[in-house]
């Protein structure tokens, strides 16, 4: 195999913790600490997308639905012998296939952490659950959202009961909402330049 | 008394799906004379999948800024969290805030337009941390009224009250502290092989037939062991463990009803609080199991 470094730079220079790829010596130990890559969700580990990135083959890296099976478990952190910050580089190039629009829109964990998720927080300043849930189940049209939460009924009248849901009114905006939109505003500027968007 | 900053996390809200573990909380820090001073206004600390839609310094931004009003609000007392995500993200954004002086001129240049501005300088706790080596462990134990007695339970750290930070000094693979707490009610731990086990976190919402058949390992396992119940004190954990149960019992054909409990509901029931105290009435598998403890 023939080794271009451009990809390689790209990601030591844009991605989150990119940079650490280069001390990976391939051992395999972050291979075998995933959680879901027992489960056989993991196409390529950790360790295969670091060679991968070093090999060049960009397109194989940022489609791949591989960073988004990562559940954040931190086994590999601390587990690597390099001390590899790996969570971190998995999550920085899960993010960078979707700022680049590599990443499918429609893969579950980057539909649900990006479009679900952060923007219930930015939305508010606060992830309200039910508000969050609700989308979570009509994400795919109204038909499937009725489907989902009758699957989920039980489970969703328990928390109900347990008075640990509350579906209606959907919280308010944190008071200081405007500084609150105001920082993050500027935040994804200085952000969008470094990832080279803007 | 002891007085702290504290951020409870969107899960700890009133009728949010941790609001048992923060009754139960509050109730234990008033039996410890440990007092939790709320942020006001605080915001979400964007938790471990904040990093798909916030990149990295929106998603610092997220907990610099509660750092920035605890300081102006409580001066320069240790900041407490409850769930472990949160711990998390606001222990990773101070230690890159402390370490990355770029990262933190930029986050301070996003606080600008908020009108905030953060210097470092607070320290983020978990409550267990508080719990161990503020209060101690001779004064947890000392405070025991009412010992469980009999009860088996089986200790679930789960991932991020671990890792990456740890707790007390205590290894990653096999950490003790949850057994001790266990231990101090009066309760047995029982030996419990998927302790540090993850139960999939946030991709419940995302990949959750995966997700549960690595909840349903866990849980299968405190079952094998003879566990009454599971106890946690993280809300991912306790959310993922006991909800999907259902679930679980309808994907692999088990028949799983096993409360799933936070290590302060333990407590407060043996410093002989009572059934709300603890929240014990806000489990949705229900914790019949306790009701010989009250
Ligand atoms: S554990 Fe560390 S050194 Fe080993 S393959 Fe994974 S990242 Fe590379
Ligand atoms: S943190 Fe992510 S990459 Fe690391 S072991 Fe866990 S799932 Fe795998
Ligand atoms: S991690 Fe969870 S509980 Fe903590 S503040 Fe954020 S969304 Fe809320
Ligand atoms: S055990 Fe539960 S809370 Fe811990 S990361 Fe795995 S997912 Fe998170």
């Amino acid at each position: 195999m023939t080794y271009d470094l451009t990809f390689a730079k790209e990601v030591y220079k844009n991605s989150e913790e990119g940079h650490w790829i280069k001390m990976c010596m391939q051992c395999g130990v972050c291979a075998g600490s995933c959680p879901l890559g027992f489960l056989g969700a993991w196409k390529y580990s950790p360790r295969q997308i670091f060679q991968m990135v070093r090999a060049g083959l960009r397109d194989e890296v940022l489609t791949s639905s591989d960073m988004w099976m990562c559940t954040s478990c931190y086994n590999c952190i601390v587990r690597c012998p390099r001390n590899l910050p790996i969570t971190h580089i998995i999550h920085g190039l899960a993010r960078y296939a979707s700022v680049q629009g590599k990443a499918d829109p429609k893969q579950p964990t980057h539909q649900f952490a990006k479009d679900i998720f952060w923007e219930n927080i930015v939305a508010t300043g606060r992830v309200g659950e039910a508000a969050l849930t609700m989308k979570l189940y009509f994400k795919d049209g109204i038909g499937e959202g009725i489907k989902q939460g009758l699957e989920m009924k039980d489970s969703a009248l328990g928390m109900l009961k347990a008075k640990r849901l509350k579906p209606l009114p959907f919280r308010g905006k944190i008071k200081g909402y405007p500084g609150f939109k105001a920082m993050l505003n500027k935040a994804f500027e200085l952000e969008n330049k470094k990832e080279g968007k803007a | 008394m002891k007085e702290y900053s504290f951020f409870p996390g969107c899960s700890s809200e009133h009728n949010a799906s941790a609001a048992n573990m923060e009754t139960s909380v509050r109730s234990l820090c008033k039996m410890l004379a440990i007092q939790l001073n709320e942020i006001e206004d605080w915001n979400c600390c964007g938790a471990s999948i904040g990093y798909a839609g916030g990149g990295v310094i929106p998603r610092l931004s997220l907990s610099a800024r509660n750092f920035a009003l605890s300081k102006q609000q409580q001066g320069d007392k240790d900041l407490v969290a409850t769930c472990a995500a949160c711990w998390l993200s606001m222990r990773e954004t101070s230690e890159r805030l402390a370490h990355e002086p770029e990262v933190k001129a930029k986050v301070n240049l996003a606080l600008k337009e908020g009108g905030l501005t953060y210097d470092g300088g607070i320290k983020t706790r978990h409550l267990v941390e508080v719990l161990i080596e503020d209060v101690g462990w001779d004064t947890m134990k000392a405070k025991v009224t009412k010992p469980l007695s009999g009860l088996k339970a089986a200790g679930y750290v789960g991932c991020q009250t671990n890792r990456p930070f740890g707790v007390a000094g205590d290894s990653f693979e096999n950490p003790q502290y949850l057994d001790r707490m266990i231990a101090l009610t009066g309760a047995t731990a029982i030996p419990f092989a998927k302790k540090v086990a993850c139960c999939g976190g946030a991709l419940m919402f995302s990949e959750q037939e995966k997700s549960c058949q690595l909840t349903r390992d866990i849980i299968q396992c405190a079952v094998d062991g003879g566990a009454d119940c599971i106890v946690t004190p993280c809300p991912v954990c306790q959310l993922n463990l006991e909800v999907y149960q259902g679930k679980i019992n309808q994907l692999f054909g088990t028949s799983f009803n096993i409360p799933i409990l936070y290590y302060s509901q333990l407590m407060v029931l043996s410093y002989g609080g009572s059934w709300t105290d603890a929240a014990l009435h806000q489990q949705v598998v229900p914790a019949d199991v306790m009701k010989k403890f009250v």
